[in-house]
């Protein structure tokens, strides 16, 4: 359950940032991503992807989240 | 380009892998590569901050050195007690030349050394009643200071002292601040986690200690500089820079900082980050928090500098804007003579450069405004992202190197034969025996500032300095010179 940053960088896409390695993807895909649910199974541009528990509305950005590596139940 | 095509570069580093078994050169043929500028991803090209291979010669430094030696020690009103024996903090006493206003002993203590010199009694009975007592002596000798960082070494970590309980106490008492910061040198692969933690640590114990206070008056042109540290003067020659453009530097991360500073930039506009590799940390977390937005910059050449300082006020109205083309046409003739003197003089000449943090490619654009070209470069102790921002700085298939070794560093120059190398005072001997004009970039032998356009005036000063100087072409022994050159001396004689 590694803690992320989700962040819009300058061209408009959403980051996802893994502080403990270090490493900032694009996302690509976002399960949920409207007015009333966000969240859910999260891909990112290497390939992996992870799950957020959604929230009741869009965040505020940047935003600090634990996130699930999918698969991990 | 360096000369050498992707093949050349590709066969030159397995040449120089051979002489490792086979499990250290499969490790390390991961951290060598060839530039390719196409790449998005450095990661596609190069293996970064992992452990070094045990064995092969390595320049890194520890957590402490991270986090003492470079994010807290430059912080000039506070006292930074190096918490374990006493080797730590003397051998790194002063080394990186941070530059500061004060009286040292009085109201500046950042080329001091305060430990509290562990012995054996204290690894086997716990250091935290000598911690405290170090406090307190602190505080009656040096009242002026502004707060305490208790700065763990290894063995803090080791024995398990409870250094947080002490600073806590400690702080209540004298009413201060005191901040433990569990930087312990046998944490992560280099200095680079010393970082992390120390961002971390002023995160916890620093900077939200005003979030109350109103009585700041902001401006709309508050910035801070974010991982300068003033290394010869750097932070003090970005520093007008952004002054003259019509900004307000509200902060100095960390070099010629004051705690005060610290603690008030969660009211700044835009957060400045020069050094992206130690100081991201916490400008991510204001981004977060405080909602400050944060950019890179780079203050090395003229060319850069201009553009970053464009792109500094593209976040400003047109005041700033305006302000911005009327100080870089002032500079302009300056560096534009800097150029006309040095360039014909170190036109083409080729650098390879192993260094940390943001300098293996920050300093390309100054080079490259002296006709000078880097053909190889490498960080000591950087991330995926730092090789990320570097493949589109280099050449095509110019050298990179994470983490070399000094063998393999040796072996490249043979073979690259570059003009002059700058890297740190543990290479800085071998190269200059082996004939090569050499630089400590580390923290710009012993010269500087390098920021700015008043730097880059000293930087090709320097560069011209060392590349032409007459010394390099007396290294061979008379006896040993060629006919030819015997003549050329008998001609001129």
């Amino acid at each position: 359950m590694p803690s992320v940053m989700i962040s819009r960088n300058k061209n408009g896409q959403l980051t996802f940032y893994i502080a403990k390695k270090d490493q900032e993807e694009i996302i690509v895909s976002l399960e949920h991503d409207s007015p009333e649910r966000w969240g859910g199974e999260v891909a990112l541009a290497d390939g992996s992807s992870y799950y957020l528990e959604p929230l009741p509305a869009p965040p505020k950005l940047p935003i600090t989240l634990r996130a699930k590596r999918a698969g991990e139940g | 380009m360096s000369g050498m095509s992707r093949e050349e570069v590709e066969s030159l580093i397995q040449e120089v892998l051979e002489v490792y078994p086979e499990k250290a050169r499969k490790d390390r043929a991961k951290h060598l590569s060839p530039n390719d500028p196409s790449l998005e991803q450095s990661k596609k090209c190069i293996t970064s901050n992992k452990k070094s291979q045990p064995g092969l010669m390595t320049i890194r430094g520890c957590a402490y050195a991270g986090s003492k030696g470079v994010v807290w020690g430059p912080i000039k009103d506070m006292i930074h007690i190096s918490h374990g024996p006493v080797g730590c903090g003397q051998y790194s006493r002063a080394g990186r030349r941070n530059y500061y206003i004060g009286t040292t002993g009085v109201n500046a203590f950042v080329t001091m050394n305060f430990t509290s010199d562990f012995q054996e009694k204290d690894i086997v009975f716990g250091g935290d009643k000598k911690l405290a007592k170090l406090i307190d002596e602190v505080e009656t000798l040096f009242p002026l200071n502004k707060g305490i960082s208790v700065q763990s070494e290894c063995p803090i970590g080791l024995i398990g002292d409870d250094i947080e309980a002490v600073s806590k106490k400690k702080a209540a008492e004298y009413d201060t601040t005191v901040v433990p910061v569990r930087c312990e040198g046998f944490r992560g692969v280099s200095q680079s986690l010393g970082h992390h933690i120390a961002n971390d640590a002023i995160r916890d114990w620093v900077l939200d200690k005003r979030d109350d206070d109103t009585s700041f008056q902001a401006t709309p042109y508050d910035v801070s500089i974010i991982g300068d540290y003033n290394i010869g003067g750097d932070a003090w020659s970005s520093r007008i820079l952004l002054e003259e453009m019509g900004l307000r530097v509200v902060a100095q991360w960390s070099g010629d900082g004051t705690i005060a500073e610290m603690e008030l930039t969660p009211k700044v506009k835009l957060n400045l980050v020069h050094c992206y590799r130690s100081m991201n940390y916490i400008s991510r977390h204001m981004e977060e928090k405080y909602g400050i937005p944060w950019m890179e910059y780079n203050f090395f050449g003229p060319t850069k500098t201009a553009e970053s300082m464009r792109a500094i006020a593209a976040h400003f109205d047109d005041h700033i804007k305006q302000k911005c083309e009327e100080v870089i046409a002032k500079y302009q003739p300056q560096w534009e003579a800097v150029i006309a003197k040095f360039r014909p003089r170190l036109e083409g000449k080729r650098v390879m450069l192993y260094v940390g943090g943001l300098r293996p490619r920050h300093v390309i654009g100054s080079y490259e405004d002296l006709g000078m070209e880097v053909v190889g470069t490498g960080y000591e102790f950087g991330h995926n992202d730092d090789y990320d921002r570097t493949l589109k700085e280099m050449g095509n298939a110019t050298l990179l190197y994470d983490d070399v070794t000094g063998y393999e560093f040796e072996e490249f120059v043979k073979k690259v034969k570059p003009d002059l190398i700058g890297s740190g005072i543990k290479e800085k001997y071998i190269f200059q025996k082996m004939g090569v004009p050499f630089r400590q970039m580390h923290s710009w032998d012993y010269s500087g500032p390098y920021h700015g356009f008043d730097g880059f005036a000293i930087f090709a000063r320097d560069m011209d300095m060392t590349l032409n100087n007459p010394c390099w072409k007396k290294l061979r022994a008379p006896w040993q010179k060629t006919e030819e050159s015997v003549e050329k001396v008998a001609a001129s004689a």
